[in-house]
């Protein structure tokens, strides 16, 4: 495998409609919504109770129409119970209080999973020269925070820094306890390997240190996820292709999902999130990067935005040393399944039962 | 009807005539009130980064009290059970208080966990048929069985009061039967909020099943402990006569119950230390520090040397039966279970977090403020409750009475 290797599309999707362009990649306009406002305005025969308030908000062009807009998210069902045509309303809601909030026009895509996609994940921890490209170019594309208070930076990568261990032939005889000079236990070497006791704040002029190896983190993706499971009001969920998805707008902020996690894969957002304008990623998904506010919680998805379009999700277009990989678990042919195929695979903790759709391996 | 409206009326008017001492009691808890609903503020607008609360430890004193008082709250049953099952005569008369203090304590866990939530804007979520109810949540059906306990005091303990209000029999029919229910209940919440923790595989330090059986010794300690304690400031404040009998079986609980919990603490400590994998980090961390972080390492200790002490002294009978030394041992229970429970079980259980990362956790001045306020709300709605209670059971509200 060479690092430069082209990422190929991850197989075959159905294009969704109404986004004839992979979204991520063009214009982010030319995935508008297809219905004018006055349309979906006319459609609505059966308003509910909260389109009712969304419609007020984007009939009132004064300048409460931002806060209406804010008012009717409050009432809006989860996401997965919505109707499409709910779907709808709350999609141009939100575009329209983004679009006004960041200056830019912000889509906000609905696509829902595409039949026949298992998403999965593997990644070569030998390569991995912990560089941390792929951290960086998730806040970018995923509009984490990224203030300056405590809690205020959020990323959802860790690359886990772990020492390779030291033996020394000088401590072979340090027993504990020496007592009676029986020796129980030895202290020859400093923990090598050693799982989950890395440390992913370090700062070295050069990666790859000698020292060390590296080994990211994020969210598993898992098939039986346990975050999903404490879930007190279902806005965390498996979506159809294996994604763990949360309905931002759902959440009420309890943080049992962090408990539950056993990868530290979420973050909460401890105040409203620092996102500048200009860095602002105007490309989003309804689960997946759209700006996120104060005391919900957020984790990795895979990209969404990016992968239900058929591409890579940004840390995997990123890395450099191509360690990471992609693809449909369902096509013998992706590379993911390639990987599980062919090469030694674990996953982390897996005594847990959670069977993360996320895998390690190496050549 | 004119009934209910009269004896609405004569509970409140009752309620709110008091001297300087009670006004001046009230008032102080009143002050602290308004410093809550300004924090509470603050941190629906600022946010949770007004407390001291991070991604690696996302539940702190909030989620410590909330556990904490789910206890006191069951603790009730420990008046409620001997009264009604044993028959017991001086428990009998004092049962409604129990009543009171559960309900108290139920509304205070409420107000943790609006204090608690990153959104209590959007609780309704969790309420059929506007919201979703899940039944594999733990945290679902703790809500669930909290505000059925609180029901169930609520009728019982006011039925009764109106029963002795208007001067009639109580109806045994349906009324022990619903006793009986909540005596059960009372197991339930506590149980429930023990498996909210214990069923988290992702935090090893809570991941076993002495969970429930700890939070229940530790509960008919603490719960009881401070009902000895209010019964003493009842005797001495008011005309209501509380039987040494009851307090005396109430000390004998709290001293087994005490006893329990310590040798169930120790059990703990020993598997975890003798064996010493990374599991047992977090109790580490408690006990003796972790990477040089000791933060809770003084708390785990004085509360070791608050139970273990209270525990000897219950066992004397110097302080066991003089009525003057009792409350110092429930002082000392009541505190050091406050402390092991809350943040001793709680905040270790994120550390070091399920990636192998230490940190620390600064409740900060709004958590401490926050909590304070929802305490000084408790002992508001207590002070009502009982004042209104025993003025009834002392006659002195009656039907028909009072013109
Ligand atoms: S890694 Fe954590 S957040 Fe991701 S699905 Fe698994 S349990 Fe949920
Ligand atoms: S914090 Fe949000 S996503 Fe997590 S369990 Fe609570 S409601 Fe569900």
């Amino acid at each position: 495998m060479t690092p430069n290797e082209t990422p190929q599309a991850c197989p075959a999707q159905e294009q969704p409609a109404g986004c004839p362009v992979p979204p991520a990649s063009a214009d982010p306009a030319a995935c508008a919504p297809k219905t004018s406002r006055r349309d979906f305005l006319k459609a609505g025969g059966t308003l509910s109770l909260s389109s009712l308030m969304g419609a007020g908000a984007l009939m009132a062009q004064s300048d409460d129409a931002h806060a209406a807009a804010e008012w009717a998210e409050h009432f809006q069902k989860n996401y997965r119970l919505m109707t499409d045509k709910e779907k709808d309303e709350a999609r141009l809601r939100l575009e329209k209080r983004y679009s006004a909030e960041y200056g830019k026009k912000v889509t906000v895509d609905t696509t829902g999973p595409q039949p026949g996609v298992l998403m999965g994940y593997a990644l070569n921890i030998r390569k991995c020269i912990g560089c941390r490209r792929c951290v960086h170019a998730c806040v970018e594309e995923n509009n984490q925070s990224r203030g300056k208070r405590p809690g205020e930076k959020i990323e959802w990568i860790q690359v886990l820094r772990m020492e390779r261990g030291e033996f020394s032939k000088e401590r072979m005889n340090q027993g504990y306890p020496e007592g009676l000079g029986i020796q129980v236990g030895g202290n020859a070497y400093t923990p090598a390997g050693q799982v989950l006791e890395g440390q992913y704040h370090y700062n070295p002029e050069t990666v790859p240190e000698k020292d060390a190896n590296y080994m990211p983190i994020a969210c598993m993706q898992c098939e039986k996820p346990p975050c999903v499971k404490v879930c007190p009001v279902r806005t965390t969920y498996r979506e159809g292709d294996g994604v763990v998805v949360i309905d931002y707008n759902w959440c009420i902020g309890c943080r049992m999902c962090m408990g539950a996690c056993p990868y530290w894969a979420r973050r909460f957002n401890v105040a409203n999130p620092v996102l500048p304008k200009e860095e602002m990623n105007p490309v989003t998904h309804y689960l997946g990067n759209r700006p996120r506010m104060r005391g919900v919680v957020e984790k990795c998805h895979w990209c969404l935005q990016r992968s239900r379009h058929g591409r890579y999700p940004a840390c995997v277009e990123v890395c450099p040393v191509g360690a990471r990989k992609f693809g449909n678990l369902l096509d013998p042919n992706s590379e993911v399944s390639l990987v599980l195929a062919r090469k030694n695979v674990f996953r982390l903790k897996a005594e847990l039962n959670t069977f993360p759709k996320f895998f390690y391996f190496y050549d | 009807m004119k009934q209910l409206t009269r004896f609405a009326a004569d509970y409140v008017g009752y309620v709110l005539k008091g001297g300087t001492k009670f006004y001046a009691w009230m008032g102080s808890l009143a002050v602290l009130m308004i410093g809550m609903m300004y924090v509470f503020y603050l941190q629906n607008t600022e946010g949770l980064i007004v407390t001291g609360m991070t991604s690696q430890i996302h539940d702190g004193l909030y989620f410590a009290n909330l556990v904490f008082l789910v206890g006191v709250a069951a603790g009730a049953v420990t008046i409620v059970f001997p009264a009604y099952v044993y028959h017991h005569e001086g428990m009998h008369k004092v049962a409604v208080l129990g009543e009171m203090l559960a309900i108290t304590a139920v509304i205070m866990v409420m107000m943790f966990v609006f204090a608690h939530m990153g959104r209590p804007d959007r609780l309704w979520h969790m309420i059929p048929p506007w919201g979703i109810y899940s039944f594999s949540s733990m945290l679902g059906w703790d809500v669930l069985v909290l505000n059925g306990y609180l029901f169930l005091n609520l009728v019982c303990g006011f039925y009764y009061l109106w029963v002795k209000y208007t001067g009639g029999q109580v109806n045994k029919k349906w009324f022990m039967p619903l006793v009986y229910i909540a005596i059960v209940w009372a197991l339930s919440i506590h149980t429930v909020t023990a498996f909210l923790i214990s069923t988290m595989p992702a935090r090893p330090m809570w991941f076993h099943s002495m969970m429930p059986i700890r939070f229940i010794s530790t509960a008919f300690a603490a719960g009881p402990a401070l009902i000895i304690l209010i019964f003493m400031i009842v005797r001495n404040n008011t005309k209501f006569w509380v039987d040494d009998s009851a307090i005396k079986l109430l000390a004998t609980i709290v001293t087994w119950c005490l006893g329990i919990a310590l040798f169930l603490t120790m059990s703990e400590v020993v598997v975890e230390l003798y064996a010493r994998t990374e599991h047992a980090n977090g109790l580490y961390y408690l006990m003796f520090g972790l990477h040089g972080l000791t933060n809770l390492v003084p708390w785990f200790w004085s509360a070791v040397v608050l139970m273990v002490g209270a525990f000897i002294l219950f066992l004397m009978p110097r302080f066991r039966n003089d009525m003057k030394l009792l409350p110092i041992p429930c002082v000392m229970a009541f505190a050091g279970i406050w402390i092991e429970k809350g943040m001793g079980l709680i905040v270790p259980g994120f550390i070091p977090t399920p990636i192998g990362e230490v940190t620390e956790y600064y409740p900060s001045f709004v958590e401490w403020l926050l909590t304070l306020g929802i305490w000084a709300f408790g002992f508001f709605i207590l002070t009502i409750l009982l004042k209104g209670a025993i003025g009834i059971l002392q006659g002195e509200i009656k039907y028909g009475a009072a013109k």
